[in-house]
C-alpha cells in the first residue's frame, strides 16, 4: 500500500513504517513559539527539567502578537522571551520584523519534507513548500525544545484536485473560504489535506500561503501544496479519506460571515452590509502581492470618511517593499493607515479594535466573537480585493462590481 | 482519580477565542485567565460554575487557537473535566497536557444541572441524576499516561523523555 505525503514524512522521522491511525514519536525538524506562547512554554520548559534547548538553531521565538508592547505586564514577557533567547542562543525576532510564519518562510528556516511544530495554530501555513507543520500548544512545544521529539497520531488524509483558472476578482483566498464553507469548521478535523492540480503550477507562494495557512479552520492537522515547486506528493495507490475536485473558473468571491469561519456567503449576496472597518493584513493576506492587489483598487480614489482601514504589513520586508514599489503612498493616500508588521489587529491584542456593532472586513483568517478585541463587533472574512472593494464602496462589495 | 459535579451545558464550536479571549491570555496568572474565561459566550458563566463541575458541550470544542490559555483558564477557574461530542485537534492536546481530563462521548443523556460522576481513565460516565451510564470513547495510551501524572511537566519531570 502506497502511502500519503503525511504517512511519508512521519514515517521517515521515526524510522518506522507508518500509516494512518498510527502513534509514534518523531524527531522534530524545527520549533517555533510567539509572544502567546512562549512565556507559559520557557516555563513548562523549566520545570520538566529541561536546562539545554535540545537544537538552539532551529528554535525560533517571535515578538508579534502583542508589538510593540501595549503594556507594562506584556513587556515583561517580552523580557523573559528575549532573556531566555540569550542564555539558550536560539532564534529571536524581535519586535517589527514581522508575523511569526511570514519570518519563518521568508528566512528559509525550513524546507520540503521538514516536520515543524509551532505553538501557534497557523503554523500549518508552511506545508505551501513542503513541510508537515502542526500548531501545538506551549507545553508541546517545550518538550519538543527539551527532548528534540514530539508523539504524533498519523493522520488521514483528504486530497483536493484544483481545476480550471480563477475567475477575474477571485483569488486563493476565495477558494480556501470555498473549501471551508463546503467541509465545515471540522470537517477535516485531526486530518491531512493535500493540494494538487496544474493551477498551482501557475500560482504565486503567496497565494499558496493563503490556502494552507486556513486549513486549520476547517479542523486539519495540516496541508500541503503538492506540485512542482515542493516535489512532495502521495504515491499512487496511498489510500485518501476523501477526493475533492473544485473548478476555480466557477468560484467566486466569498466572504466568511460573523462569528464562524464557515458561515461562507457570496460577496455579492452581502452587499446590503455596511462597514466600518477595513483590515488589511495578518499571515494570511498581508503579503506584497496582497498590498499590490489593495492599491491597484484603491490608487487615485479615496475612501469615504466614516469608514477606517487598517493596514499591516506581514514584515519588514514586505513592509519595506511596499514602500519601494509606492504602495504605501497609494494606500495613505486613499485613505489608509499603517501598522507596524505583527498581530495585533487580528487577534485583538491592540491595535485597531472595533466599536460595539462594527462591520469589519477583513483579510485575517478568524471571525470568531471577540476575535478582534470586541464580542459587540462583527467581522467577515475576505480576499484583499473584495476588503479593498468594501472600504471603497462603504459596504460589502464583490471586486467585479468596480 | 474520581470526579463528581455538575453538568453545565454549551453548544457546538465552542471556540478558544471565547473560552479566553486573546486580549486576556498574555499572562502567566492564572487567576487572571480564570477572571475572564467564557465571558464572551457566558457572562454568568463563573457565578454558574462550582470547583469540580464537568463543563458539557457538542462537536468541535475548542476550535481555533493554540492557545494553552484555553484548557488553563478553565481548569483554574474549577472545570474539573470537559465532555464533548468530538474535540478540535489542538485543544484536545493541551488539555491533556496539563491535566485536565476530556471525554469524548453522547451528550444527548446529560442536561443541564446533571450530576455527573467520572473514575479518570474509566470507558463509563456516569450520570447520577438520570442513573444513566454512557460510553466513552477511550484516550490513547500516551495520553492516558501524561494524564495520570497530571499533565506533561511531570510526566518528562519523572521518565525525562516519551516512553511510547
Amino acid at each position: 500500500m502506497g502511502k500519503t505525503v503525511a504517512e511519508k514524512i512521519l514515517s521517515e522521522h521515526s524510522n518506522k513504517d507508518l500509516k494512518a491511525g498510527d502513534i509514534a514519536l518523531c524527531n522534530v525538524d524545527f520549533l517555533m513559539a510567539s509572544d502567546t506562547t512562549a512565556p507559559i512554554a520557557i516555563k513548562s520548559f523549566y520545570n520538566m527539567g529541561g536546562q539545554k534547548v535540545k537544537n538552539p538553531d532551529k528554535t525560533a521565538f517571535v515578538l508579534d502578537h502583542a508589538s510593540p508592547c501595549p503594556n507594562q505586564k506584556i513587556a515583561a514577557l517580552h523580557t523573559m522571551m528575549r532573556e531566555f533567547a540569550s542564555e539558550q542562543n536560539i532564534i529571536l525576532y524581535d519586535v517589527g520584523e514581522g508575523i511569526c510564519h511570514q519570518l519563518i518562510i521568508e528566512n528559509g528556516h525550513i524546507k520540503a519534507g521538514e516536520l515543524v511544530l509551532g505553538a501557534d495554530s497557523h503554523t500549518c501555513t508552511y506545508g505551501a513548500i513542503g513541510a508537515l507543520a502542526c500548531g501545538v500548544g506551549a507545553t508541546d512545544l517545550a518538550a519538543a525544545m527539551f527532548t528534540g521529539k514530539s508523539w504524533f497520531k498519523v493522520p488521514e488524509t483528504i486530497r483536493i484536485n484544483l481545476h480550471g483558472k480563477f475567475p477575474s476578482g477571485v483569488y486563493a483566498k476565495d477558494l480556501i473560504l470555498y473549501l471551508i464553507g463546503k467541509l465545515g469548521s471540522n470537517g477535516a478535523t485531526y486530518k491531512s489535506v493535500e493540494f494538487y492540480g496544474e493551477p498551482l503550477e501557475k500560482m504565486t507562494l503567496s497565494s499558496k500561503l493563503t490556502i494552507t495557512n486556513m486549513v486549520v479552520e476547517m479542523g486539519a492537522k495540516n496541508g500541503v501544496i503538492c506540485d512542482s515547486t515542493t516535489g512532495m506528493k502521495s504515491d499512487p495507490d496511498a489510500r485518501f479519506e476523501r477526493i475533492i475536485d473544485v473548478n476555480l473558473s466557477k468560484l467566486e468571491a466569498y466572504v466568511a460571515a460573523p462569528h464562524r469561519v464557515d458561515n461562507i456567503k457570496k460577496a455579492k449576496d452581502l452587499s446590503h452590509v455596511k462597514i466600518n472597518q477595513g483590515f488589511l493584513g495578518s499571515c494570511t493576506n498581508g503579503r506584497i502581492e496582497d498590498l499590490r492587489i489593495a492599491a491597484q483598487i484603491l490608487k487615485g480614489k479615496r475612501i469615504p470618511h466614516d469608514v477606517r482601514l487598517l493596514i499591516t504589513p506581514a514584515s519588514k520586508k514586505v513592509f519595506l517593499q511596499a514602500v519601494k514599489e509606492g504602495l504605501v503612498e497609494t494606500l495613505i493616500e486613499a485613505g489608509g493607515v499603517f501598522i507596524t508588521p505583527g498581530c495585533g489587529a487580528c487577534v485583538g491584542t491592540h491595535n485597531g479594535i472595533p466599536g460595539d456593532n462594527e462591520n469589519v472586513i477583513s483579510s485575517t483568517n478568524r471571525n470568531f466573537k471577540g476575535r478582534m478585541g470586541n464580542n459587540k463587533a462583527f467581522i467577515y472574512l475576505a480576499s484583499p480585493a473584495t476588503v479593498a472593494a468594501s472600504v471603497l464602496k462603504g459596504r460589502i462589495t464583490d471586486p467585479k462590481e468596480l | 482519580m474520581k470526579l463528581k459535579g455538575k453538568a453545565l451545558k454549551y453548544g457546538d464550536n465552542i471556540d478558544t477565542d471565547v473560552i479566553i479571549p486573546g486580549k486576556y491570555t498574555k499572562t502567566l496568572n492564572m487567576k487572571e485567565l480564570a477572571d475572564h474565561v467564557m465571558e464572551d459566550l457566558d457572562p454568568d458563566f463563573k457565578n454558574k460554575l462550582q470547583n469540580g463541575d464537568f463543563l458539557v458541550a457538542g462537536h468541535n470544542f475548542g476550535c481555533g487557537s493554540s492557545r494553552e490559555q484555553a484548557p488553563l483558564a478553565l481548569k483554574h477557574a474549577g472545570v474539573s473535566c470537559i465532555i464533548a461530542e468530538s474535540f478540535a485537534r489542538i485543544f484536545y492536546r493541551n488539555a491533556i497536557n496539563i491535566g485536565l481530563p476530556l471525554i469524548e462521548c453522547k451528550i444527548d443523556e446529560i442536561k443541564n444541572g446533571d450530576i455527573l460522576e467520572y473514575v479518570v481513565g474509566s470507558s463509563k460516565l456516569h450520570n447520577l441524576t438520570t442513573q444513566k451510564i454512557i460510553e466513552v470513547k477511550p484516550l490513547p495510551q500516551i495520553m492516558t499516561s501524561i494524564l495520570k501524572e497530571g499533565g506533561l511537566v511531570n510526566y518528562l519531570k519523572k521518565y525525562g523523555c516519551y516512553k511510547l
